[in-house]
């Protein structure tokens, strides 16, 4: 059953990536990552993992994918790419080197890896349990949390002053008008 | 238990696809998303490596992680709207002043 919902899953995240990068529209290319994160948030609770679940909803099925379908309406920006390509000879060269970091990345995990128990430890079901996150995140984490606060200060701050600097120049030059 | 291998190959895969947005798409959006969706890919396979040695370790770095990203997001989109504002567009084949 767990291999049922984990290849239907899979498939899922490998069409919603394959449709993000290939579709032409920009807003379609939102709505496809969109896929691509509710399949992720899936995975995370087929590896026990209720809260990283929640977040991957909330945060990035929310809140990001919202943030990026509002800018590429407002800059109305949904229209396929310029057609023609200054650098047409990166394209073939890209999928080449992408090719080879696939083959490079599969040859290392099933070279390195070794092979997993069929079954799962007890303690492997309930460790990442809400609960024992938040322990942890309190404890042993608690000068990174307030870090990564700092850090997400520091972008609204950031976001509010290059807002800031566009509306001024803006208005400067309409007042030289 | 579906095996670890099976959701590192997975994220590799996912990984691949999102250097394959960079590299061949110009729209300066697309390639935001292509870089969330590599971040996602890692993502996947620290939780998958968390699951199997029963660490929690790795959980709270996903955690990090998604923060993180979600910060600079905000910044990167801000910065797009910027130069959308002087310049009217997202190709980064256009914006290329800083080209030496």
């Amino acid at each position: 059953m767990e291999f049922v919902m984990f290849f239907a899953t899979a498939a899922i995240a490998l069409i919603g990536a394959l449709a993000m990068v290939l579709s032409p529209n920009a807003v379609h290319s939102a709505l496809f990552l969109l896929l691509n994160f509710a399949a992720i948030s899936v995975l995370f609770l087929l590896l026990r993992s209720p809260f990283l679940f929640a977040i991957q909803l909330t945060v990035y099925a929310g809140a990001i994918m919202v943030l990026f379908l509002f800018v590429v309406m407002l800059l109305g920006a949904e229209r396929a790419d310029a057609t023609q390509d200054r650098l047409a000879w990166q394209r073939p060269l890209a999928l080449g080197l992408a090719l080879v970091l696939l083959i490079e990345a599969v040859f290392i995990s099933v070279t390195t890896i070794p092979q997993t128990p069929a079954v799962a430890s007890p303690e492997a079901e309930a460790f990442a349990a809400p609960a024992n996150l938040g322990s942890v995140l309190l404890t042993t984490y608690v000068l990174p949390l307030q870090i990564t606060g700092i850090i997400l200060l520091v972008a609204i701050v950031g976001v509010v002053v290059l807002n800031q600097r566009a509306r001024l120049r803006h208005s400067l030059e309409l007042e030289q008008k | 238990m579906v095996p670890t291998d099976y959701y590192v190959l997975l994220s590799a895969a996912l990984f691949t696809i999102g250097v394959l947005g960079v590299l061949l798409r110009r729209n300066a959006i697309v390639l935001f998303m292509s870089v969330e969706l590599m971040l996602n890919a890692a993502n996947l396979a620290l939780v998958a490596f968390a699951y199997r040695h029963a660490n929690i370790d790795g959980q709270v770095l996903v955690f990090f992680v998604i923060s993180v990203a979600a910060a600079e997001v905000a910044v990167g989109l801000a910065l797009l709207v910027t130069i959308f504002r002087t310049r009217s567009t997202t190709d980064v084949d256009e914006v290329s002043t800083l080209r030496g």
